[in-house]
């Protein structure tokens, strides 16, 4: 019975952490086409498009509507105790440094993740990937290096525009509809949020998005055993970049705070 | 210009292949038969780098592939074109853009040079003024010519079939086994062709290979496989399923 326990217990940690190496060597594999082969121009465009310009109206929804609602329920817990004009600092620098990264990268891979992995997968399975080995072009300079050149390019600047949106829709609920002063509301703000609040929400951005291109695409290479084989991928794909992102932003938060502490300093 | 050496491979528990040995000349076309399941698409896809072997060794032009890394076996995979059973064209490119596809990652971007050439592949294989079609609207016989036309469109001098006949109508395998023909006498090419199909196979090979329990059982020309007396190979020639055993003959 012990015996069995510590089996089960043993095969799940080295299946996990096989599946690490799995993503680490795809990682490294990656950035060593990038450093050493020639770019396919037109298959980064293209991703670009994809995964930035085709991204943005989640992006914007998401943020416009996390701004808006983070504003009020700022306001209504600081107006007890006077503190209503300090709702754009709490607002600005929430959305800069956490709640910007985090929900763009939640949206980014639920929508790019699972596109990328399903992609990738039928490939596997329809023997187009063997087709392309078959033709002497490595499947990680076509596949992998344009998707994940076009993540880290595109992701801080999705982020930027998440926490653009959500700081104005925020302060345009403050304004017209909690009555809060903007001039005391703007002034607060600005006293409050710190370039390096931009920074940390850009690089946490451009770690997530890394983070989400690789867990897509190792689990697109991987699929098997046909459609449900894709579409388990798929699903795993999302399931894991979503919490490898909730995860790691805890750690890169407090080593990030190192870097660039919070407050008026 | 392919030795294959004592290859064997197992997947999971099954052992597909127990050591092989195959010697392919240049110019000579191979039809390598056996029952379904048997073997046949792993030893092909060894053939080009696909898949690594458990033991033994496959010889390329006086080149050792077992071993290499994808980026190594590259430059044997330019000289080795392969059709897979479905085609595996990419789905998300047209016929045209499929048959250049080869042509474009060797870098050549000259538009005129890369119709010329598409249409040239396009006339060999019988399927002029298709090259605005997506592979969903190709048949199964059209999906297989076009990925034929991909891996020749740069001239390898070793084309490997993987059944590519079946399902098929008989004529539109018959007009396939054809095109191997023309390939082998346009362009020189030695060809590897995996079928279960024994028309296509007496129709296309000068020798015949049959692939049994992972072993190559029979090495030889159509002619003697049709004059063997070996009951294995009766019953796989004339189809029988209950045939009578005890009574074979290695080959």
């Amino acid at each position: 019975m012990t015996a069995r326990l510590f089996n089960a217990l043993g095969g799940t940690f080295l299946a996990f952490f096989q599946y690490l190496g799995e993503v680490v060597l795809l990682a490294a594999d990656t950035f060593r086409s990038i450093f050493t082969h020639k770019l396919r121009w037109k298959l980064f465009l293209n991703q670009i498009v994809e995964i930035g310009l085709l991204s943005q109206l989640v992006v914007v929804i998401t943020g416009a509507f996390t701004g808006a609602v983070f504003s009020a329920q700022t306001f209504f817990q600081f107006n007890k105790i006077g503190m209503g004009s300090a709702t754009g600092a709490v607002v600005s620098v929430a959305i800069c440094r956490e709640l910007g990264p985090v929900l763009t990268a939640l949206m980014v891979a639920g929508r790019v993740g699972a596109a990328m992995s399903a992609e990738i997968g039928t490939m596997k399975v329809t023997e187009q990937i063997d087709a392309l080995r078959a033709l002497a072009v490595y499947p990680t300079d076509y596949l992998v290096v344009p998707r994940a050149l076009a993540r880290m390019v595109s992701m801080p600047l999705l982020v930027a525009e998440c926490i653009a949106v959500g700081i104005a829709a925020g302060y345009l609920v403050a304004i017209f509809m909690l009555d809060i002063n903007g001039t005391y509301y703007m002034a607060n703000m600005v006293r409050w949020t710190r370039n390096r609040d931009i920074i940390m929400g850009l690089s946490k951005a451009f770690c997530f998005g890394i983070l989400i291109v690789f867990i897509s695409c190792q689990k697109g290479l991987s699929a098997r055993e046909g459609a449900v084989g894709v579409g388990r991928a798929t699903t795993e794909a999302v399931v894991n970049a979503s919490l490898s992102v909730l995860i790691c932003n805890f750690f890169l938060t407090m080593l990030l705070n190192i870097i660039y502490p919070a407050g008026y300093q | 210009m392919i030795t294959v050496r004592s290859l064997a491979k197992k997947i999971g528990q099954q052992e597909i292949l127990r050591g092989v040995d195959l010697e392919v000349a240049t110019g000579e076309t191979l039809a390598i038969i056996g029952r379904s399941g048997g073997g046949k698409s792993v030893l092909l896809k060894h053939l080009v780098g696909l898949m690594e072997p458990d033991a033994g060794e496959i010889w390329i032009e006086g080149k050792n592939i077992t071993g290499m890394n994808e980026r190594e076996l590259g430059a044997i995979r330019r000289k080795v074109g392969i059709l897979f059973q479905g085609g595996a064209l990419f789905d998300s490119m047209t016929v045209e853009e499929n048959i250049a596809f080869p042509l474009r990652e060797a870098g050549e971007r000259n538009p005129n040079v890369l119709r010329a050439k598409v249409d040239e592949m396009l006339e060999v294989m019988e399927m002029e003024g298709e090259q605005a079609k997506m592979p969903e609207s190709l048949s199964g016989g059209m999906k297989k010519r076009v990925g034929l036309a991909r891996s020749i469109i740069r001239r390898p001098s070793c084309v490997l079939y993987d059944e590519p006949t079946s399902g098929l109508d008989p004529v539109v395998a018959d007009s396939i086994n054809r095109l191997i023909r023309r390939l082998q006498h346009r362009f020189g090419m030695t060809s590897i062709v995996v079928t279960h199909d024994m028309k296509s196979a007496f129709d296309v090979a000068d020798r015949i290979a049959y692939l049994h329990e992972g072993r190559i059982y029979f090495y030889g020309t159509p002619d003697e496989l049709q004059q063997s007396r070996d009951s294995l190979i009766q019953d796989f020639l004339l189809g029988r399923s209950d045939g009578q055993r005890g009574n074979r003959v290695e080959s």
